[in-house]
């Protein structure tokens, strides 16, 4: 059966890759717009921060022996680490400035951290292999799925819903929304606002770095990875909406979508359809999809 | 005011006066060779650090002076990018008295390098990249052409593969000089022999994720993979279509295979894989000696690139001692003249054209039960003479053969 | 009366440079200097912050690239084109970009700089990955040699300091000033009549323009053009230089930019000196950590020295006074 010229096979097939894609994209975004929707940061380290956890995963398993669950854990812990850190000791001093030096900043560490695993790793890529218990693929019938890829999607998806329901419908959630809102009425009700800006920090990071655990196995891991991926990711939250959790979660899946979709007809503009899309949204709905105009 | 003038009419004096050459000498007072190579990516393995201590033999056999002058050696990391591998060249060739240039890796830097050369006029030997352009549309009294290219692959793998009964192919190819040579040529080689092609994808070079592109080639419901790239993308690319089924529906055609890749992916995954290669460690007894000597280096036993890289800078010094000078269009005449007899090959020869001709292999990897230990990985199935692997006066496209 | 000293110096060291250094690497930080000062006319006295300047830069070199190489027109011309070239380029992405502020603003420059680099990727001229290859340098005014370093030079420096007297001129001119205001405050620029957009828009063309001579010449003289000029992380590389430099400042970008170029090349001669010097190895493998010295550059600027080299030493003398 042909749709358009192209065989149903192959349209099924791009598609469910670009859903796997797509749950990439939206857990990255998800990070950054709960970065910037609730500190006013750009987060430009985003992708190097996704980069060390996929390391980090590939240092635990093959130098500590311990296995790809533990690291699971353990990766966005220790990224999530880091970013607390960067945040007390650098970020903090610039909130009050303007939003550019925030982005510098990030954008600072990513080429620091780039050029130091750069020069330990080398650019060729290292390979972690698929654990066990997902390892072999399933037969579709119009594809050959590895099961380690449906099982990124479940993950992401799942870590994206927790996330949005506890920011969106909890107390904890609106807590932390209305810090951002009004820091010195919320501190007024006994909150501390800087510490709960440095956690959520590091929660957003430890989502870039979970993102790189799950992109391990499958993805060659180099110190680059992130810095491939990191403009596409700024392109979803601008469309989803900066500082919306739903417009980047939304965003990202549907954004993978496109992509595979892209592959089908016109392989080589995948890298671009992002950016054209962008580029239309911001010119029609300024704030993005989900935004809100500040 | 007077005393500036003075000054900078000195200096312009000055530095025009240099370089001075005498005739039959060798400039600078050094024989200097620079390598400008893959060091951290995806050829790192192939050539890299290892095609540059290859080089370091070669100078440590001749004794590291040739009639007393001593032998210089430097070195750097073009990163996959033309432009580095150019302006380094450049800066190499005007600023440290480079007398030879060798090209590692990655065809779109050769190129670059090969164009540097011709305008700086010194000898450029292109060792590890594949493109068969350097000998061709870019041909130059400059180039040599050392250790394979496109055109001999797609001889070797390709035609055998048709012959096999693939006849209708599907190409992955890296997005650049190299990778679209190799399908250029493949294409050329299995409509020849009564094949089709039913399409090809391109990817960037060093890709991170094949799995797009080898759904796509999945969809074309082609008999033959045909892979056009080589080092980590085609290492990435077999890991990826055995994830995703595909040698279990089509055959998959290695067009650039080095010993390596094998090593690292294992014979499970590449046994009874066809290849085309120019050289193998365990050949005979020359080789065998020779990579004796580089496996007590590196740990791992030399690829083809890196036997060349010897062989090519044993030659070219040989020469240079040969004439007493290291002029470069005496060198490269004294290059065309000489046979190359070595370890490396048998009876080789450097055409007008600058092509080193020599004979190539068509190797199949061993499986698993028919290997004897770590590095046994091939068995010649064919020797392919270098007059038929190469391209021939008929066909090509350079003017100085014509 | 100092500055007069400060510019003869100046003048005098750029007209010996390449009897001291090498050319080719002296005309790179040229270029790259008034790619710099270009980009800092925008953000810098216009407040518009572009991510995606690399395009104006790298559009223009493939432009004046294929003309010189391919189409075979003398030098003036292939420059000429480039320049249009960055310039049209700089008008459409400008309309765009222009209608929205702040991040936004920034956002569709990258989008529209990204879609720049997928044509370049894409398009058969450009020759992708390889690069566009063999630029001849041809002759200036049919006369002089360009082959010739020495040269090539001297008509470089011609080109760029004619660039970056432009840029003084612009920022001094009641133009320059009607920009400061917009950057200060745009709603009081817009009550007070000024139609800010227009303003806006001719110094983003401006901007794309000279930048575009910078990208042209720099393709001349090292006679090729390859998508590392077209790629974000320039875009990246010219925001450093102009931090690093000082943003707002007219001699700061120029500084930031030689500091860029020439730890990114000589990094590596300076890990060797270094490691022979002090006898310490780990000094010969500096030259492959330029990513992480560039990296502690930009967060010490952005934590300590914001206002960039220049802006703290003007800083510093105000405070003295």
């Amino acid at each position: 059966m042909d749709i358009f010229g192209v065989p149903l096979q192959a349209l099924m097939s791009q598609l469910l890759l670009g859903l796997v894609n797509g749950a990439f994209y939206a857990m990255l975004s998800l990070g950054l717009a709960v970065i910037f929707g609730l500190l006013n940061v750009i987060n430009f380290s985003h992708g190097a921060l996704y980069m060390v956890g996929a390391f980090a995963a590939f240092i635990g398993v093959s130098s500590l022996g311990l296995n790809y669950w533990l690291m699971l854990v353990l990766a966005p812990l220790a990224v999530g680490a880091f970013g607390i850190l960067v945040e007390t000791a650098m970020l903090r001093r610039l909130y009050r400035l303007d939003h550019l030096y925030g982005l510098l900043l990030t954008f600072g560490i990513t080429l620091l951290l780039e050029g130091l695993f750069r020069s330990v790793w080398g650019v060729s890529g290292q390979t972690l292999e698929v654990p066990e218990a997902l390892a072999g693929a399933t037969d579709l019938g119009f594809m050959i799925l590895p099961n380690y890829r449906a099982w990124v999607v479940a993950a992401s998806l799942a870590v994206c819903l927790v996330t949005w329901f506890v920011i969106e419908k909890t107390r904890l959630g609106a807590t932390l929304r209305a810090g951002t809102e009004n820091p010195k009425l919320v501190e007024a009700f006994g909150v501390n606002v800087p510490r709960m800006v440095t956690l959520t920090y590091g929660f957003g990071v430890a989502l870039a770095g979970l993102a790189g655990v799950l992109a391990a196995p499958i993805i060659n891991v180099t110190p680059l990875m992130g810095s491939n991926l990191i403009i596409v990711v700024f392109a979803v939250v601008v469309i989803g909406g900066m500082g919306s959790i739903l417009g980047a979660i939304v965003t990202g899946l549907a954004l993978g979508v496109i992509e595979g979709l892209t592959r089908v007809w016109y392989p080589e503009a995948s890298e671009v359809v992002v950016f054209v899309v962008m580029v239309i949204v911001l010119l029609l709905r300024p704030a993005g999809l989900f935004g809100k105009e500040k | 005011m007077k005393r500036a003038a003075i000054a900078i009419a000195a200096s312009a004096a000055l530095s025009t006066g240099l370089p001075i050459q005498a005739q039959a000498q060798i400039s600078g007072d050094t024989v200097k060779i620079g390598m400008i190579t893959d060091l951290s990516g995806v050829y790192a393995d192939i050539d890299g650090n290892g095609g540059a201590e290859a080089v370091r033999m070669a100078i440590a056999d001749m004794g590291g002076a040739i009639n007393g002058k001593k032998i210089q050696f430097v070195v750097a990391d073009h990163q996959n990018k033309p432009d580095i591998a150019a302006s380094r060249a450049r800066e190499w060739f005007d600023q440290q008295g480079v007398d030879m240039l060798i090209g590692g890796t990655n065809s779109g830097a050769s190129l670059a390098m090969a164009k540097v050369a011709l305008e700086k006029k010194k000898v450029f030997i292109a060792i590890g990249s594949g493109t068969a352009q350097l000998t061709n549309e870019q041909c130059s009294p400059y180039t040599v052409h050392y250790a394979y290219d496109t055109v001999a692959l797609a001889r070797g793998t390709g035609a055998t593969m048709v012959k096999q009964g693939g006849k209708s192919w599907y190409f992955l190819t890296a997005d650049y000089a190299f990778g679209q040579s190799l399908e250029k040529d493949t294409t050329a080689v299995v409509k020849a022999n009564g094949g089709t092609v039913l399409g090809s994808v391109k990817h960037p070079l060093s890709a991170s994720d094949f799995s797009s592109f080898l759904l796509q080639a999945q969809g074309a419901k082609a008999q033959v993979l045909g892979l056009a790239n080589a080092g980590g993308d085609f290492i990435n690319a077999m890991k990826a279509a055995n994830e995703f089924g595909l040698t279990k529906k089509m055959k998959v055609a290695g067009l650039l295979v080095f010993i390596n890749d094998i090593h690292t992916l294992g014979l499970n995954t590449t046994g009874g894989l066809y290849l085309t290669d120019g050289w193998y460690w365990d050949q005979d007894d020359a080789s065998r000696a020779w990579s004796k000597r580089y496996f007590a280096k590196m740990k791992k036993q030399p690829s083809m690139l890196q036997a060349a890289d010897y062989s090519a800078a044993t030659n070219y010094l040989n020469a240079v001692k040969a004439l007493g000078s290291d002029d470069p269009d005496k060198v490269m005449a004294q290059l065309k003249k000489t046979r190359v007899n070595d370890m490396f090959a048998k009876n080789g020869e450097i055409r007008p054209d600058g092509r080193m001709v020599h004979d190539m292999y068509l190797m199949q990897v061993k499986t698993p039960k028919e290997s004897k230990g770590a590095w046994d990985y091939y068995k010649v199935a064919a020797t392919i003479p270098g007059a038929q692997a190469y391209t021939t006066k008929a066909e090509t496209k350079c003017a100085l053969w014509k | 009366m100092n500055r007069k000293i400060v510019y003869a110096l100046a003048l005098a060291a750029a007209l010996l440079a390449p009897f001291v250094g090498y050319p080719v690497f002296l005309m790179k930080l040229l270029c790259f200097g008034l790619f710099a000062c270009a980009f800092n006319l925008l953000v810098g006295y216009a407040g518009l912050l572009s991510f995606g300047h690399a395009a104006f830069f790298g559009a223009a070199g493939y432009v004046a690239g294929h003309a010189l190489a391919v189409l075979g027109l003398p030098f003036e011309a292939g420059i000429l084109l480039g320049v249009l070239a960055a310039a049209l380029l700089g008008l459409v992405m400008g309309a765009l970009a222009i209608r929205r502020q702040g991040i936004y603003f920034s956002m569709i420059t990258l989008a529209l700089a990204q879609m720049v680099y997928f044509a370049a990727l894409r398009a058969p001229f450009t020759h992708g990955e390889d690069g566009l290859q063999g630029v001849p340098r041809g002759h200036f005014l049919g006369m002089l040699d360009l082959g010739n370093d020495l040269t090539l030079y001297y008509v470089v420096l011609g080109l760029t300091g004619a660039g970056f007297a432009l840029i003084v001129r612009t920022v001094h001119s009641p133009f320059g000033q009607v920009l400061k205001a917009i950057r200060e405050n745009e709603p009081r620029a817009i009550s007070l009549g000024y139609e800010t957009d227009r303003y806006k828009l001719l110094a983003f063309v401006l901007s794309a323009a000279l930048a575009g001579l910078a990208g042209a010449l720099k393709t001349v003289v090292l006679g090729f053009e390859t998508l590392t000029d077209v790629h974000w992380t320039m875009s990246g590389l010219v925001i450093l230089m102009t931090l690093v430099g000082g943003m707002g400042t007219l001699a700061g970008p120029i500084l930031g930019a030689f500091i860029v170029v020439a730890l990114e090349n000589k990094l590596g001669d300076l890990g060797n000196f270094l490691a022979q010097a002090t006898h310490v190895e780990w000094f010969a493998a500096l030259g492959e950590s330029v990513g992480i010295v560039t990296g502690l550059i930009f967060v010490a600027c952005v934590m300590l020295f914001r206002r960039g080299i220049v802006g703290e030493l003007a800083a510093l003398r105000q405070l003295r006074k």
